[in-house]
């Protein structure tokens, strides 16, 4: 392509893209990976390797053939399976040939429900600090982002009068992510009632990413959907990365009402046409014994929570207990450094990798996300290093 | 399973400080219930785990499998535990199937252990038969692999 003397290829970049910064994840990931020996607690994904009856069955798969395109929803036999493991973990019906499609991950899932709900300039409502790729979904789809901001007085959950505040007549979707990520707070059933509540007073639509509702501690997880009149305006969003530790395996789904499900799969059909099909037939394994592989990694996961939690107790470092994924927020404002600087020199000086909390939208200044999504030796190594660090800030 | 046990049984190293932490519980609390399990005998002991393969250990370790026919009183146990007592005999466990007692047996050569199959534990009253197996490779031992495989990298910051 030959390009205007005048007109730089920047230039030729759509400018609702060009105007979206890259993850701050991204920039950090750049640095990190330039050094050695460093302990990462900046991972969001589970360290276990996929169960191994798991890749067992991928390896399976291909030995059998599967190579193929399958249905643009997804194997039937996964959906059919989705459904059943929905039923009894949700508590929600859905019709495995109407109501279920299987994405590349949740990622694609949310970007393909906000690209089938939303209209140009309509207002989408969702909570910060939240997962990265909310705000520029919401962008890339013509809609208008408004974050909610969750603060850690109240646990870093959301209530009804944070969501009035910032509500419109053109406020159109909500989307939420509970238990959440990057702060580890999981919602209680009065917030949930009145979330459902606020919607249907409003008439949204409810994207929910229950990504992480498996890995609830002390509690189980409160799905929006257990509300009555939740079913038909939400769609829940939900996949095997976290609770099987299949990220690489890029496997999503959204479940809800047809119409919306057939909208989302008319966008998925003419991009992605389907999700791969060794991912799928690994994730007809992975819900042949959900239990009991969710709940080993969920009591290590457990585990190491508590040893986090206690050793930022001896850091004298305000944190909200985290009720769920496997992410700890704690606060390092009280130690005179904007966080994205905290978290430069703690991995200069100690080689520690945690990700600023500004990644996670502008509130999230003053806190740090430490993964603990890491072996144990790793974190007890990690927090006598950052006890270190924060020991020589105070001096 | 107790859950301190749990975590004593990954790594019985662990220092007491850090299990309080994992538990949520104080340091006190966790010595005081180590030692309560050692005393009633739950925790029979602590050992290293080694693979000695690598160490060039030379000893010789065997499955053998016996048959016995079991007493009017006390059915198997009495031979059992008169077979385990033997300080040849790494661990012993009653089994299902063609065998009814299942030991691991450890010597210096083959040809120890074969002569304490031949005259210590063939001779015990009751044994009718043994079987032995004598191991070539341990690929996994309490659940830890003998080797470690590649680990396949993960990138080190993701959202």
């Amino acid at each position: 392509m030959s390009m205007n003397a005048s007109r730089s290829a920047l230039d030729c970049v759509a400018h609702h893209v060009r105007n979206v910064p890259r993850s701050g994840i991204r920039d950090f990931f750049d640095i990190v990976s330039t050094m050695r020996d460093v302990i990462s607690l900046g991972v969001g994904e589970p360290d276990f390797d996929t169960p191994w009856h798991v890749r067992e069955a991928a390896v399976f798969a291909l030995e059998r053939g599967a190579t193929h395109y399958t249905s643009n929803l997804g194997l039937l036999k996964l959906r059919q399976a989705i459904a059943r493991y929905v039923k009894s973990f949700f508590g929600v019906e859905y019709d495995p040939e109407s109501e279920i499609l299987v994405t590349v991950g949740v990622s694609e899932a949310m970007d393909l429900a906000v690209r089938a709900l939303v209209n140009p300039g309509d207002e989408v409502l969702y909570h910060e600090p939240c997962y990265v790729s909310y705000r520029p979904l919401v962008t890339f789809a013509h809609g208008t982002p408004v974050a909610v901001e969750t603060r850690m007085e109240e646990g870093f959950r959301l209530t009804r009068s944070m969501l009035e505040q910032r509500a419109s007549h053109r406020t159109r979707l909500l989307i939420l992510n509970f238990p959440n990520n990057p702060t580890g707070a999981a919602l209680r059933e009065q917030e949930v009632r009145e979330i459902a509540a606020f919607a249907i007073d409003r008439d949204l639509l409810v994207l929910s990413d229950e990504i992480y509702s498996e890995l609830t501690y002390g509690r189980r997880h409160i799905s929006l959907l257990s509300q009555p009149g939740m079913r038909e305006r939400t769609i829940l969003l939900h996949g095997f990365s976290k609770a099987f530790a299949m990220t690489g395996f890029r496997l999503g789904y959204a479940c809800g009402p047809a119409e919306l499900i057939e909208a989302m799969m008319k966008i998925h059909q003419y991009t992605m046409l389907c999700a791969p099909v060794l991912s799928q037939e690994a994730a007809i394994e992975a819900l042949k014994q959900p239990d009991r592989d969710v709940a080993e990694m969920r009591e290590e996961y457990d585990r190491r929570r508590r040893f986090i939690a206690a050793s930022f107790r001896e850091m004298d470092l305000p944190f909200v207990m985290p009720e769920g994924a496997f992410y700890a927020f704690p606060c390092v404002a009280g130690l005179g450094l904007p966080s994205k600087e905290f978290v430069l020199r703690l991995l200069k000086e100690e080689k520690v990798a945690a990700v600023h909390g500004t990644a996670f939208g502008a509130c999230g200044e003053g806190h740090i996300r430490c993964s603990y999504a890491t072996a144990m030796e790793d974190i007890k190594e990690a927090m006598a290093r950052m006890a270190r660090f924060i020991e020589r800030l105070q001096k | 399973m107790n859950e301190l046990l749990r975590l004593l049984m990954i790594n019985a190293r662990e220092s007491v400080e850090n299990l309080a932490k994992m538990l949520d519980r104080t340091p006190d609390e966790v010595r005081a219930e180590i030692a309560d399990l050692e005393k009633r005998g739950i925790i029979r002991g602590y050992q290293a785990i080694l693979n000695e393969d690598a160490l060039g250990n030379d000893r010789v370790m065997a499955i053998i499998e016996v048959k016995v026919t079991p007493e009017r009183e006390g059915g198997f146990n009495h031979v059992a535990m008169r077979a385990s007592r033997f300080p040849e005999v790494v661990s012993a466990h009653l089994v299902s199937g063609q065998a009814d007692l299942l030991l691991f047996v450890e010597g210096r050569t083959l040809k120890e252990v074969a002569t304490f199959v031949s005259e210590k534990l063939a001779p015990l009253p009751g044994v009718t038969a043994t079987t032995t197996s004598f191991l070539l490779k341990t690929y996994k031992k309490h659940g830890v692999l003998m080797e470690t495989p590649d680990e396949y990298e993960r990138i080190q910051v993701s959202p």
